[in-house]
């Protein structure tokens, strides 16, 4: 998903569940490394967000979650550091992370039916109010 | 099954956004069909084509992500990205908001289990800026599995328009279809098209009366549109065009 639209689906999901609060200790935000996030354009663009809403959040928070792949086919499990990845296919995951589908197999049997076990998706964790 | 590893439907904020992605689209258009090769791809293009021509604005959105082909009907090259600001803009082939997952796999297969499926959809919605728009046409896929129907679950009252062929078994499955429609509350089916048929048959029509909703036209066999498919300005001159833009202009648009 793009930064941008990251930024706000992050901004709206805050203010729907503090119903309204408008200052914040602290949220925190999981990063699925398969997304290739670029935290600098994330950061900024929830900063611009938060502002033009008035909202203040004192410590933006983001953890990075390793992504992991399962063959259904022999059960192997590998990360993306294990994948040769080639910055134009990165881009392309980027926006749609099932891509991966498209151009990776498993490493040890070749098949093309695995799962993404972890690192796929943006979760917000942690909302915590002033 | 795996699918516990992504959000439940109701806390993936995505789908906030994708609300706000669709809040300037005026009428949304599935054109759908549970059988295969019934023409949706095909109606989808020419049909944007039209309400195009007719001076609105208009996307044209492809749902089959398995198996996406709106580009190559309509002739847009996929090689390049649509630009970024903010989300992704659509591309812009024929003054059409154009948008496809095939830009991301770049017509490679893409081998995914139903809820991927659905993760892909969202992930389409909640990236696209379609602006204003007066029409978003939707190719989908057939069948009626859930990918077929999750297709039209993340839009406000969406009207599907539904293809079908004479053939018995066309409508034996397409049957099945509406019956799952009409389960849907509120659900408002634009009507039937008969495609590749030279006059409307009983068949169909009978179909579309069973069901309370409109037979809309006919659509004639077109022996060269294999031939021109992908090329929009020949895509005009067919009798696949021509018997659409009839059926648009007496069903669709302020002045039905
Ligand atoms: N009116 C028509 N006259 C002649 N050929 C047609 C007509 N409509 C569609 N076709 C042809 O039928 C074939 C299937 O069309 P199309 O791919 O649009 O169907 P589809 O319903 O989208 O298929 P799928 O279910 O695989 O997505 C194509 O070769 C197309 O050119
Ligand atoms: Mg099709
Ligand atoms: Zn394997």
């Amino acid at each position: 998903m793009h930064e941008w639209a990251l930024a706000e689906a992050i901004v709206d999901y805050i203010t729907k569940v503090s119903s309204g609060k408008k200052r914040f200790k602290r949220v925190t935000v999981k990063l699925g490394e398969l997304q290739s996030i670029d935290e600098e354009i994330l950061r900024f663009s929830i900063n611009e967000i938060l502002k033009a809403d008035g909202i203040h959040v004192k410590e933006l928070r983001f953890e990075k979650v390793p992504a992991i792949f399962r063959c259904r086919n022999c059960g192997y499990e590998w990360s993306l550091k294990d994948m040769e990845m080639d910055e134009e296919i990165k881009e392309l995951i980027h926006f749609v992370p099932e891509a991966v589908h498209t151009y990776f197999k498993c490493p040890k049997c070749g098949s093309r039916d695995f799962e993404i076990v972890g690192g796929r998706g943006v979760y917000v964790v942690e909302v915590i109010p002033e | 099954m795996s699918k516990a590893i992504f959000m439940p439907k109701e806390k993936d904020f995505r789908l906030a956004v994708i609300d706000r992605r669709l809040a300037g689209i005026n009428e949304i258009y599935p054109i759908m069909s549970s059988k295969g090769g019934v023409g949706k791809t095909l109606i989808s293009a020419v049909l944007a084509l039209i309400l195009r021509d007719r001076g609105y604005k208009v996307g044209l959105l492809d749902l089959d992500i398995t198996n996406p082909s709106a580009h190559t009907a309509l002739g847009v090259s996929i090689k390049e990205l649509p630009e970024e600001e903010k989300g992704v803009k659509p591309l812009i082939a024929d003054g059409i908001k154009f948008m496809s997952v095939a830009f991301y796999t770049q017509d490679k297969p893409l081998p995914l289990r139903g809820w991927e499926i659905d993760n892909v959809i969202r992930e389409l919605l909640a990236i696209t800026i379609w602006g204003d728009l007066d029409y978003l046409i939707i190719d989908t896929p057939p069948g009626l599995s859930d990918e077929a129907l999750d297709a039209i679950s993340y839009f406000r009252s969406p009207k599907p328009l539904v293809v079908a062929t004479p053939s018995p078994l066309a409508i034996n499955s397409v049957r099945r279809l509406l019956q799952l429609l009409n389960d849907l509350n509120g659900l408002k089916v634009l009507g039937i098209v008969e495609n590749m048929a030279n006059e409307p048959s009983k068949r169909v029509r009978e179909l579309a009366e069973a069901f309370s909703i409109k037979y809309l036209g006919n659509v004639p066999l077109d022996p060269t549109i294999d031939e021109v498919i992908g090329d929009t300005s020949k895509l005009r001159n067919t009798l696949l065009y021509v018997a659409l833009k009839g059926i648009a202009e007496k069903n669709l648009g302020p002045n039905p």
